[in-house]
């Protein structure tokens, strides 16, 4: 493998300028309102990595893949980098010629290169929201580099970090280029809250809670991460085209988020199902016996599971809401796949299912669909995040073992939005809130499951190997040979 | 378009009349020469084109005849002093003509007002006929009424019971906040349709005194003569002239020789630019404004650049609010030398006991504070080129917000801007609420006016006017034009109804006074009701005036 800077210079792309510390395409040279910002915003984010960012990691060497352009060869370079030194870039998809507003009551006329005034409170509380998430699973994942199964796994942590900042780069980008003075307070701001703190804390309550093991991380990626899918997909239809750019180039990120997320869970579901059959384990529910073996039992799975989508689903938003209908309405977020529905994309007749509960049933209530954005959004995603669960009971299946890890119910769980007040169990009965508490451990992790968990995170730091509650990786990342040393410890 | 430059030659409604000290301004409005069709102007009731050459004589009065201390304000027709509004004319008009209307037509009563309290020039009026509803408010601008005592003459107030709309044009205020009439007889004289007649109307202080009809020009010349000896206004000096504005209206733009408009119809903007002179104008330059001396001022005459400049900017503002009522935010700006706008700032203050100068102050005044009641969003743009000292400089202050350029942007070699605050600032122009504007600005933090004192002729810079808190916000080259386009384009985007209503609560903080009730009450009350039902519905009063039919009311109080 060449070295990173010799691969870069090797296959020089045009629209970017390597004279710079921050690869892009967006003329950053010769922007000097940019420039300006982000002279004083670079070496702020860089303190904040070292200080909020992974623990006791300046130092590791770390395979990691760097964005330098948004072309297929640019977008993927590897190569060891020390983290700090990671050349973190302002990358947008390529400009469309002629794009329209793709929705919303604007829908037809050209897209804004510049910030509407008129929405410019609303697209920057979402850029804002948007942003803080980025920085904010930085340093909810700051410890587990100590505890990481694997090179291999501490690499995609890693990645995924070094990405995450990427992404806040990228609304950082948005705020500074295009709203002036109170955007650049804004990204400092982004670089002052931080994960769990009683004073400042992260916007959004998700983004507050500790990922403090690696089955934690995994459902992260898979399905919190997913939840940042859905909301860039959606903001990739924006009507503001600069938003609409960043947040497609951002998605193919995302991707490799949500594949660290679905592999991890999967080579977990693997280990244990290997661990059963060697021990000769035919009852899944023993969880004892299970657990014995030094690996996590499916039941518990389901738990994080069931934890994670609910904690997530919250992150959409309350259900029915006019802030979603605003931002659709404005042409500023649209619905995921917007420009792949076949309608007239403007909704204003049009109605959406959504579903309550009352008098201890759950009804199905039509609203109307621009209020019920953000209800269909978070249909595509429960429906978007089946799809691994699919392939994850292929595993179980496939080792004969007869269990199905399942989706727990929209409603379950739900802190904001129509069910926030409701009572429901992840098969969607409504119950009362005794009944509820009374069966809480049967869905959620207890203290004593979560104990267990932490009691198997014990660092694995040799090359090649894993530990053993989680098996190896079909293929090594950019076609690496098992043993390869994703990360230099020292 | 409702033009606002008119000249006695070209009146239709109005007469004057000179006599060494006393001068005499007759209304005999003609029927037929109404500023739009649809209705006919009888019984000297008025609309806005009655009231526009009003404005026009009340100015002339002040600058081309400084010799009359006193105007006498009378009817030329025998039977009627003045009828008030014209209600037909009312109730074809839009609710935001007659909200323009009722504002011009108080702020030409305040400026009559004006001009006997800080000019001298004294207001008398004589009342033969009936006063009627606007007709008495315009006798209560005055400083004296006397009313014929003929058996006939009367001052009334019918509207409650005739046009369920709020008596006068100031609302009640003048009633009995000016001529303090106690508030019981006030409620019973709004209430009665004939009004009051004679020595009744002396003893309720609705008029100061009455003279039998036989003596009553008599009495009205002796009053006027009377009053002429409190003004301290010159004997013997020759007026200036207001020679006609040179103003070119193109779709987008109204030039005049100092004031520029720029409108840009689909961002609802309109950006005044006032100028300071050229070289080639009189007192042009510094070298020559040095050693100027009064008799080349009044030479000068309406050319002299502190009346022209404010003429024209009166008539722009004037043409804004009539003329482009979509245009939701005005944006002030100064162009020019800010040596020479300090010069001839110095030259007014330091001669306000010349009557001509003393004029100039009062008229900006005046025209700030009609930017302060306007109902636009107001902004103020200090960038390179710009002049703003002294009278330019309350700019700043009369806008709901003012941004101030750093340095200086790459392709212009201008210094970057600064600003010069003079005496001006301190107790020429106070607004409506009596207090200068850096007064109400500082409201909290008076100890500010007092710093801002000590920096009187200083060049201020961005970061300067920052601290001193002169600006709302300063920006650099790099921010400047991006910073601004998404203020307006987020202001443009609010509810204009709401704006206004937000821009003149925040605009008249501190003390109340006769200005500020009036407008406040006029756009509390009298707004209100010229949208609701009981007088603007097809069956409400307004609309049956003069069929015979009684209005049906809805009977809730709201």
């Amino acid at each position: 493998m060449s070295d990173l800077t010799e691969d870069v210079l090797g296959e020089t792309v045009v629209e970017i300028n390597y004279d710079e510390l921050i690869p892009n395409n967006v003329d950053l040279m010769n922007d000097k309102q940019l420039k300006k910002a982000l002279e004083s915003w670079q070496p702020k984010y860089v303190d904040w990595w070292n200080e909020a960012g992974p623990v006791n990691t300046k130092d590791f060497e770390v395979y990691l893949r760097t964005a330098v352009g948004v072309d297929p060869k640019g977008w993927a370079k590897f190569g060891h980098v020390k983290m700090p030194d990671y050349r973190w870039g302002i990358l947008l998809a390529p400009k469309e010629e002629g794009r329209t507003i793709p929705f919303g009551k604007h829908k037809g006329e050209p897209v804004w290169q510049e910030v509407p005034g008129e929405y410019r409170a609303l697209l920057r509380r979402l850029i804002i929201i948007q942003g803080d998430t980025e920085p904010a699973s930085v340093e909810q994942q700051r410890i587990l580099s100590a505890t990481a199964p694997s090179l291999y796994d501490m690499r995609n942590l890693f990645q995924v970090n070094v990405e995450e900042g990427r992404h806040l780069w990228a609304m950082v980008y948005l705020l500074v280029k295009y709203f002036g003075r109170e955007g650049r307070q804004d990204a400092e701001g982004m670089l002052e809250r931080r994960s769990a703190d009683e004073d400042k804390p992260r916007i959004l309550g998700a983004f507050n809670e500790a990922t403090d093991d690696w089955l934690s991380f995994f459902m992260f990626t898979y399905f919190t991460d997913r939840d940042g899918k859905m909301q860039l997909a959606s903001l990739a239809e924006s009507g503001f085209d600069p938003l609409s750019r960043t947040c497609r180039f951002m998605l193919t990120e995302e991707a490799h988020h949500m594949f660290v997320g679905e592999t991890g869970v999967g080579r977990v579901i693997q280990r244990t199902c290997e661990a059963m059959e060697e021990a000769g384990i035919t009852n899944v529910n023993d969880i004892e016996a299970v657990r014995k073996l030094g690996v996590i039992d499916l039941p518990t799975l389901q738990k994080k599971i069931n934890f994670h989508v609910s904690v997530t689903s919250d992150l959409f938003g309350a259900e029915v809401s006019t802030n979603g209908a605003s931002a659709f309405i404005a042409g500023i977020k649209g619905r995921f796949n917007e420009t792949k529905i076949d309608d007239d994309h403007q909704l204003n007749d049009d109605n959406y299912t959504v579903t309550r509960a009352v008098d201890g049933k759950l009804v199905d209530v039509e609203e109307t669909a621009h209020n019920a954005i953000n209800s269909r959004l978070l249909d595509d995603y429960h429906d978007d995040a089946a799809g691994g669960l699919g392939r994850w009971n292929k595993v179980i299946k496939r080792a004969g073992f007869d269990f199905k890890l399942t989706l727990p119910y929209k409603g379950f769980s739900r802190k904001i939005g129509t069910f926030s007040e409701d009572f429901i169990t992840p098969d969607a009965q409504v119950v009362t809130e005794a009944e509820w508490n009374a069966k809480k451990d049967e869905w959620l992790c207890t203290d004593s499951d979560n104990a267990f968990i932490q009691s198997l995170m014990v660092p694995c730091k040799e090359k090649g190997k894993y530990a053993g509650w989680i098996a190896a990786p079909r293929v090594g990342i950019n076609n690496q040979p098992e043993d390869f040393e994703y990360v230099k410890l020292f | 378009m409702i033009d606002f430059q008119t000249n006695p030659e070209s009146y239709n409604h109005w007469k004057l009349k000179f006599d060494g000290s006393v001068a005499t301004l007759s209304m005999d409005v003609n029927p037929d020469k109404t500023l739009v069709e649809g209705y006919k102007l009888k019984l000297n009731s008025y609309d806005l084109g009655v009231d526009i050459e009003l404005y026009d004589a009340v100015q002339r009065l002040r600058f081309e005849h400084p010799e009359v201390k006193t105007v006498i304000f009378n009817s030329a027709n025998e039977k009627v002093f003045c009828a008030g509004a014209n209600i037909n004319m009312l109730s074809v008009s839009s609710h935001a003509h007659k909200v323009n209307f009722c504002k011009f037509t108080n702020e030409t009563r305040n400026s009559i007002e004006d001009a006997s309290e800080f000019s001298k020039q004294r207001y008398l009026c004589a009342v033969k006929g009936v006063a009627a509803g606007g007709g008495y408010e315009l006798a209560l601008a005055t400083d004296h009424i006397i009313l014929s005592d003929d058996g006939s003459s009367a001052v009334s107030l019918p509207e409650v019971p005739l046009l369920a709309v709020l008596p006068g044009t100031g609302g009640l205020t003048r009633v009995v906040d000016k001529r303090k009439v106690r508030r019981d007889r006030a409620d019973i004289f709004c209430s009665l349709e004939d009004g009051i007649l004679g020595q009744k109307a002396v003893d309720w202080r609705l008029v100061d005194e009455v003279a039998p009809g036989s003596k009553f020009d008599a009495a009205v010349q002796h009053r006027a003569l009377e009053m002429a000896k409190t003004s301290d206004r010159p004997d013997e000096e020759i007026g200036v002239k207001f020679t006609p504005l040179n103003r070119k209206i193109t779709d987008d733009t109204i030039t005049y020789d100092y004031v520029d408009v720029k409108i840009e119809r689909n961002k609802s903007i309109a950006t005044i630019t006032v100028k300071s002179p050229n070289s080639d104008d009189l007192a042009g330059s510094t070298a020559n404004l040095a050693g100027l001396t009064l008799d080349e001022a009044l030479s000068a005459g309406a050319d002299f650049w502190a009346l022209a400049a404010c003429r024209q900017l009166d008539d722009a503002i004037l043409h804004l609010r009539a003329n482009e009522k979509e245009m939701g935010t005005l944006i002030l700006k100064t162009e020019g030398d800010s040596a020479t706008v300090l010069a001839y700032d110095d030259f007014v203050n330091r001669n306000q006991s010349n009557w001509f100068m003393r004029e100039i102050s009062l008229y900006w005044r005046r025209t700030l504070k009609r930017i302060d009641l306007s109902s636009r969003t107001i902004f103020t743009y200090v960038d390179q080129g710009s002049c703003f000292v002294g009278m330019l400089a309350e700019f700043l202050f009369a806008a709901d917000r003012a941004y101030m350029l750093e340095d200086q942007f790459d392709e212009d070699c201008r210094p970057a801007p600064s600003i010069v605050l003079t005496a001006s600032n301190f107790g020429s122009f106070q607004m409506s609420n009596g207090i200068t504007r850096l007064e109400t600005r500082f409201l909290g933090e008076p100890e500010s006016v007092d710093i801002c004192k000590t920096k009187i002729g200083k060049k201020l810079t961005a970061e300067d006017c920052n601290k001193l808190g002169l600006v709302t916000d300063i920006y650099d080259s790099l921010d400047w034009n991006d910073e601004l386009r998404i203020m307006v384009e987020e202001r443009v985007s609010y509810s204009p109804d709401c704006l206004t209503g937000m821009e003149a609560n925040l605009r008249f903080a501190g003390p109340e006074t006769m200005e500020t009730k009036i407008f406040g009450r006029l756009t509390a009350w009298q707004n209100w009701i010229f949208q609701r039902p009981n007088a603007v519905a097809e069956g409400g009063a307004l609309k049956l005036y003069g069929t015979g039919v009684r209005a049906k009311y809805d009977m809730n109080r709201v």
